[in-house]
């Protein structure tokens, strides 16, 4: 473990994987939007329904769907920030089958756009999320990720390691999903350096490529 | 790469000519991508939140169950009248552990050190030291280097996580970590940092963790304490010359063998030890018939 995962992080209490872990799932769900969302469906399964309002679970997921990270002070709070941010949010527990103790599972609509998101929260703070818009995924989040919708059809992959390598972007680590053959895929590539907001579009208007996603953690450090 | 074992650690010390503090930091470097000023600035941001989470505690403020709150000015009020035993540094090691601890439960910003429901050891017997005169921030920075490096090892060869080895991984190992902290900063050799280690994890072997209603408020808040109690204590016994029998890596080991034989019921399940005594299940009622579900 690293040093300063041994000491630290910097957190609102009481618990790094009830609150901490749960705020950076509302973030990176954000974050993975690309707005601000205007209606949150959260749901909570295992430890983080039965335990997670005396730990704030509810809260710090709020927090981080407003853009708050883990040790922001006004955490506690969030629920009020969210009625002046105009977000609507409804919580509640969920049922899901072979999950991990401390999931949630959100749906989220921004002016532009909407996302579902399945996370759960590991130990120490971090989190693993574990589907996207109904497809398997398994990253986690700490690192600049470019993630693909697409038909499940050859040459998609080639197109989007093609584009990466032009701009001369390595790719640290790479995962493929789909749901069926021919069907809805996944891409998930974690990049060691920034990700540029014109492969966005770039990548859009791709035959087979339905949406584009990118999480930039060096633009928040 | 981080030190697989505190041998290493104090080969490596020993070898390089530096001391164990030096040694943890570089180890880290490479790893993390950090430089080494980079790293220095984010140790002393970790122990400028410790001491203002201390800082700005308020003694009126309660956990969102009511269970937690209030208690470290409880302590302090005392200590003041001069009712308390052990002295001045052991009551305000007593206050701090409550402090951190009770600012934690009460959704508050602390330093996970290691973990969240163990952050209140290491400020505890850090912070009267630099209040008192006794050590300066650059010397504590030092002294939570030495820390750190103690509780990767514990990391690597065992675990720091109450749900797997219970409360000996958190409260244990934040203890053995604050005991080395402190012998470093008093001089104490390496041998001495890791004997100081070595006793306070080995002291608290087969701690469970049974926290009352799933939170991490009691027992949570009070075993910070004991943890800090009991790393002043084997601090001042390395520090005395006397050595822990067993090698500190062996506790370690031990440590997290005793994780694996502890039932699931005492690994922060709620389930078990406190939790389960009639009073501990009455509260975990009340609160649940109080929260109404989510």
């Amino acid at each position: 473990m690293r040093l300063f995962d041994v000491l630290g992080p910097v957190m609102i209490g009481p618990s790094s994987s009830h609150t901490a872990g749960a705020a950076r799932i509302g973030r990176t769900a954000r974050q993975l939007l690309g707005e601000a969302p205007m209606r949150a469906d959260i749901g909570l399964y295992g430890s983080f329904a039965t335990t997670g309002r005396g730990h704030g679970t509810d809260r710090a997921i709020v927090a981080g769907l407003l853009d708050m990270k883990p040790d922001d002070p006004r955490l506690p709070d969030s629920f009020a920030l969210a009625e002046e941010a105009g977000m609507e949010f409804v919580i509640h527990s969920v049922e899901l089958r072979a999950a991990h103790p401390n999931t949630a599972v959100l749906t989220l609509e921004g002016k532009r756009r909407k996302l579902s998101l399945t996370a759960a929260s590991v130990g120490g703070g971090r989190i693993r999320v574990t589907s996207i818009d109904g497809v398997s995924a398994d990253f986690g989040g700490d690192a600049n990720t470019l993630i693909i919708h697409n038909e499940d059809t050859p040459g998609c992959i080639a197109e989007v390691t093609r584009a990466l390598a032009a701009r001369r972007i390595n790719i640290a680590s790479m995962q493929v999903f789909r749901s069926a053959p021919g069907g809805e895929a996944v891409m998930v590539l974690e990049c060691d350096s920034h990700i540029p907001a014109d492969l966005e579009p770039q990548l859009g208007a791709v035959s087979g490529i339905h949406k584009v996603t990118c999480l930039n953690v060096d633009d928040t450090p | 790469m981080s030190f697989l074992s505190c041998a290493e650690m104090l080969t490596y010390a020993h070898e390089q000519g530096c001391s164990l503090a030096q040694a943890v930091l570089r180890s880290d470097l490479a790893e993390s991508r950090l430089t080494e000023a980079d790293s220095r600035a984010e140790m002393r941001r970790l122990w400028q939140v410790m001491q203002a989470t201390s800082r700005d505690y308020d003694p009126d403020r309660r956990s969102r169950s009511g269970l937690v709150g209030g208690d470290a000015a409880k302590v302090e009020r005392a200590a003041a009248a001069g009712q308390l035993l052990g002295g001045e540094y052991l009551s305000a090691v007593t206050a701090e552990a409550l402090k951190t601890a009770e600012c934690n439960a009460c959704m508050k910003r602390i330093v996970a050190a290691p973990t969240a429901g163990s952050c209140g050891v290491l400020p505890a017997v850090l912070l009267p030291l630099a209040r008192m005169g006794e050590a300066d921030d650059d010397a504590i920075c030092d002294a939570l280097y030495v820390a750190a490096g103690f509780g990767q090892v514990i990391a690597a060869r065992a675990t720091l996580a109450g749900a797997e080895g219970g409360c000996q991984a958190e409260v244990g190992a934040a203890s053995a970590m604050a005991a080395a902290a402190l012998c470093y900063l008093k001089g104490g050799t390496p041998a001495s940092c890791a004997s100081a280690a070595a006793m306070a994890l080995g002291n608290l072997l087969g701690l469970v963790c049974d926290p009352v209603a799933g939170l991490v408020e009691v027992p949570c808040v009070k075993r910070n304490v004991v943890g800090a109690v009991n790393a002043v204590a084997c601090a001042n016994m390395a520090l005395s010359g006397i050595d822990s029998a067993i090698p500190c890596d062996e506790v370690i080991d031990a440590m997290g063998r005793v994780g694996l034989q502890l039932s699931p019921d005492l690994r922060e399940t709620g389930a078990g030890g406190l939790a389960a005594t009639p009073t501990g299940r009455a509260i975990a009622r009340r609160l649940a018939s109080e929260a109404g579900g989510v």
